[in-house]
This record gives C-alpha cells, sequence and structure tokens, in this order.
C-alpha cells in the first residue's frame, strides 16, 4: 500500500457507506487524547524524546491490523510535500497543527481512512475515529478498543483523581472530544441556527462552522462538539451530545418541510440555479461553490433532484478545497487558477452521475 | 490636551510612574505611548491560548509584586516548566506538572469545566486496575449505606461480603506491589 490512495479520493472509504440519520449528519467523530507518562509533552521535550515516541509507535503498531481495521499506515509529516500535508488536512485525517511540527510529527491511518492516530500533536497520542451518519455511541466503543489496543504497549499519564493527563487543561478527564459534522440549511436558511446556538453553548456544547472563517458556516455545514472533559463519563458526555443532535435533527426535517410547504417553487428555484451553476460554470470561487453544493444536496435528500448520489456533499466539499486542487492539478496554482479548475472538477463529477 | 512627547497629536493615554518614590504623571497619544515603550502591544492577534492564560490569571495579589512572585514560583521537577509560564502558555509540560502544580489547578480546572475538578471517566485497562477496584468499592459502599437506609438487611449482607472480599482483594495486590 502507498500514500497515493489517501491522496487521490477526495471521498474516504468509510464515507461511502450510508449511517443513521445520514441525510443531516455527514459523519460521527471521536477523539482521545493520551501521553505517555515518563516523557515531557511535545510543546516542550526535546527533539530525541519526541523521536523516541515516533520510533516506539511506527515499531509496534505500523502496518498492523486490529480487529476490522487493516494496515495501518504510518507516515511521517516531514515526508510530505506541504500540498500533501494540506489535502489530509482538508481530508480530517490530520490537525492543521499536526502540520505545524513537522520534525517528529506522524500519523498512522487504517487502510479505510476510519482510524487516524497522530503521534506528537499537541499531546503525544491523538486517536481519532469517523462513523458515517449519527453514531457516537459506536465510534466510542471503537475507540475506546483502539485506546485499549494502544495502552497494552504504553504506559499511558493518568491519574485517578484527574484523569487522563493531557498537555491543554481543557482536555484533562477524559481527553475526549466527540463532535457530529450536520449539513442544516433548512435550519440557516430560516436563521434558525443562529437563535438556537447560545441555547446551545450553554449546556457546554460548541457549534461551529467547519468551512470558512469567523460566525460563516460554508455550505451550511457545522461541528457540534462537547466542550466540558471532566466530571463526566464519555458514555454521558456522548449521551447529552447525541440528544442535543436528535433536537437539531427534527428541527431541520420540520424546516425542511415547512418550506418545501410554504414555498415549493422558490425553493426548486433556488435549488435548480444552483445546479446549473455548478453544471456549467467555467470559473467558481469556493464560497459560491459551498453555498452550490449545499442547495443541490438538499435537492437530493427532499427528492427534487433524481439519480444523484447524497455522497456529493461530502465528496465536493473536500475536492474544492485549495490542497486537493492543487494536488490533483500536481503544482501551486494561484487562486484565479484554482477557481477555474474548480469549476471543472466539479463539473466532471456532476457528468459522471448522469 | 496635546502629547506631551511629540506635542502634535492630541493626548488619549494617562500614565502614572513611579521613580524612587516620586509620582509623576504623563499624558501621550497612542502613537509616542507604543514608539517609546509606554505600552507593548502584542505581536500577534490575540488566541485563544491568550485568552485561556488570561482566564488563569486570576491571583492579583501576585501579579502585583512580581519579585515577591518570582522567588516563589514552583518549578516542576520533571519539565522544569515554572508555575508562570504555565500560566503564560496555558498548557502543561508534562504529567509531573499536575502534581507540582496541584495546589494551584482547582480553580483553574473549575473555570475551564463547569466546577468539575474529578475524573469519572475511563481508567486504563491495563494499568488502572487498583484504581477500578477502589472505584468499585467506593460504589459498593455508597449501596450498602442505601440499603441499610431502606431497612434491606438481606440484601446489605450481600453487599458487605463483597466489600470485604474486595478490601482484601485490594490489601493482597498491594502488599504484592511493595514486595
Amino acid at each position: 500500500m502507498t500514500l497515493e490512495h489517501f491522496m487521490d479520493d477526495a471521498i474516504s472509504p468509510w464515507m461511502r457507506e450510508e449511517g443513521p440519520s445520514s441525510d443531516i449528519v455527514m459523519s460521527s467523530r471521536i477523539r482521545l487524547a493520551r501521553n505517555i507518562a515518563s516523557i515531557p509533552y511535545p510543546i516542550i521535550a526535546e527533539e530525541e524524546k519526541l523521536a523516541e515516541v515516533r520510533h516506539f509507535i511506527e515499531k509496534e503498531y505500523a502496518n498492523k491490523s486490529f480487529n476490522s481495521y487493516h494496515n495501518f499506515e504510518f507516515i511521517p509529516i516531514k515526508e510530505l510535500t506541504a500540498i500533501e500535508q494540506r489535502v489530509l488536512v482538508e481530508k480530517h485525517l490530520i490537525s492543521p497543527n499536526l502540520a505545524k511540527h513537522t520534525n517528529e510529527s506522524a500519523v498512522i491511518i487504517s487502510e479505510n481512512e476510519q482510524v487516524s492516530i497522530m503521534v506528537n500533536e499537541e499531546d503525544h497520542l491523538r486517536i481519532q475515529l469517523y462513523f458515517p451518519g449519527l453514531q457516537l455511541r459506536h465510534a466510542l466503543e471503537k475507540a475506546f478498543e483502539i485506546d485499549d489496543w494502544l495502552e497494552e504497549k504504553v504506559n499511558y499519564a493518568f491519574d485517578e483523581k484527574k484523569g487522563y493527563l493531557t498537555t491543554c487543561p481543557t482536555n484533562v478527564g477524559t481527553g475526549m472530544r466527540a463532535s457530529v459534522m450536520m449539513h442544516l440549511p433548512a435550519l440557516a436558511l430560516t436563521g434558525q441556527i443562529n437563535r438556537m446556538m447560545p441555547a446551545i453553548n450553554q449546556l457546554g456544547l460548541v457549534v461551529r462552522g467547519i468551512y470558512g472563517e469567523g460566525s460563516e458556516a460554508l455550505g451550511n455545514i457545522f461541528q457540534i462538539s462537547n466542550q466540558i472533559t471532566l466530571g463526566k463519563s464519555e458514555q454521558d458526555i456522548v449521551g447529552d451530545l447525541e440528544s442535543v443532535v436528535k433536537q437539531l435533527i427534527d428541527h431541520e426535517r420540520n424546516a425542511r418541510e415547512l418550506i418545501m410547504k410554504e414555498s415549493t417553487t422558490a425553493l426548486e428555484d433556488r435549488i435548480f440555479r444552483s445546479y446549473g451553476v455548478l453544471a456549467y460554470s467555467r470559473i467558481i470561487e469556493s464560497k459560491e461553490a459551498s453555498s452550490c453544493i449545499s442547495n443541490v444536496r438538499l435537492g437530493i435528500d427532499l427528492g427534487i433532484i433524481k439519480d444523484t448520489s447524497r455522497n456529493i456533499l461530502n465528496e465536493l466539499m473536500i475536492l474544492i478545497q485549495p490542497g486537493f486542487l492543487q494536488h490533483y492539478a500536481n503544482k501551486t496554482l494561484t487562486p484565479g487558477d484554482r477557481d477555474v479548475l474548480r469549476a471543472s472538477l466539479i463539473r466532471e463529477r456532476l457528468k459522471l452521475e448522469n | 490636551m496635546e502629547c506631551q512627547e511629540c506635542h502634535k497629536r492630541p493626548a488619549t493615554l494617562h500614565f502614572t510612574q513611579v521613580i524612587n518614590g516620586k509620582k509623576s504623571e504623563i499624558s501621550v497619544c497612542d502613537v509616542c505611548a507604543k514608539e517609546k515603550g509606554y505600552v507593548t502591544y502584542p505581536e500577534e492577534a490575540y488566541s485563544l491560548h491568550n485568552l485561556l492564560s488570561g482566564l488563569f490569571n486570576f491571583d492579583t495579589s501576585k501579579i502585583e509584586n512580581p519579585a515577591l512572585h518570582k522567588m516563589k514560583d514552583l518549578q516542576c521537577p520533571q519539565c522544569k516548566m515554572t508555575f508562570s509560564q504555565f500560566k503564560q502558555v496555558g498548557k502543561f509540560g508534562c504529567a509531573t506538572c499536575y502534581e507540582t502544580f496541584s495546589d494551584k489547578l482547582d480553580p483553574i480546572l473549575r473555570r475551564v469545566h463547569a466546577g468539575n475538578t474529578k475524573h469519572f471517566g475511563k481508567i486504563p485497562k491495563r494499568t488502572g486496575n487498583d484504581i477500578q477496584m477502589k472505584r468499585q468499592l467506593y460504589q459498593f459502599k455508597s449501596q450498602l449505606q442505601q440499603l441499610i437506609e431502606q431497612e434491606e438487611f438481606e440484601e446489605a449482607a450481600k453487599v458487605r461480603d463483597q466489600i470485604k472480599e474486595l478490601e482484601a482483594n485490594i490489601r493482597n495486590k498491594e502488599a504484592g506491589d511493595q514486595a
């Protein structure tokens, strides 16, 4: 196996499966932060110490298989080009932060790209699992299995009272960040999402757009995650998150139904115009592309657009990112060149559907 | 009032200086304040970590008296990070930091984790066996208390036996660890 398959497909193999509520929930993620007891944390440790961590993980876990996860590929970040690093970030296989500490940082990724373990990020180890749709509890179960598998050979920094001892005090305790990526076009269109955010924040959860900057959520894709990691069990945290996500799903479905009933033609117009833009434009910026992709996906979910697969949102949102475009072109592109290539890739991708 | 440094722009900032116990006041514009070093602005934009470390600087008595602060600054024996460094970056240097700074940690954790300071989640499977047993013991004891209050003595007797057994296990294990 080589690095290429991580790079060439915008869509990870696990994304091809449909999960529960996958008309609204794109993916569920569990991330566990873990450290090795006897070694200083990456922010302060000497290079040799971090090299030790990296070599140990490579020796014990590279090319291994565990349960249903096969052939963990070990990738040292410094062996990747800047564009390759960016592609892995855009596919959410590594964090932007890992790409910054290039010398001793690495990642191991399972063949289906469902599990990635970052080495020498802010913490020594960051285990991350993705599942399609709303499957937080299942993801947690699987994350614990991977965690136990690593713990067979690593002495974790753990304290009876404080839990897993992480680099940042915001992660201490469970070291867990559970998050869900949701497509909420109707709640965004009706402005309801902005009214719901403060209430969600009060429950110790955070809502933010994952693409775009500031409060803007490109493609109407929102990430909801837990803020608190201490004082509650992982199951309780995941339970709280799940109950809020389920309410958001209900609200989104109601809002979709309402728009569909009240302004059918206006909605159809919006969706087909977006389809037209994606199918025929020659230059497109990522902001416009994201909003059109979101509309088309909504059209698919509502049965207005037929014969196009739902995966298109997941796939195109990654395909249109700068890193992926430049990897595809195999060279650095100016923003103007990217807009041209973006338009042409989207056109080709839509043609494949019909 | 005009700026007392450049005498051109209006003064917007007013400073009180104490030199050798003598108090003097000066008013300057924002440009001179920056150029002459009355104030320093951070070069990078305000990041989450700045905010976070701002959150940790709750102990104002220490900030007012930096000399005293330095003398008492705790330092982690393992990674050499000091408590003032920790407050600045908002991150720990190693696992031992948690012990070194333990007396000052709870107020910080309470702020970050909505009042919580104690872990209730997962325990490492391989190395956490003793903790698992202790947690189980704690659960049995509260169960016992409850059963006694409800006057369910038969059930209570069973739980009491389980506690005895578990306590014996813990004692044996501790003896084994020391040997």
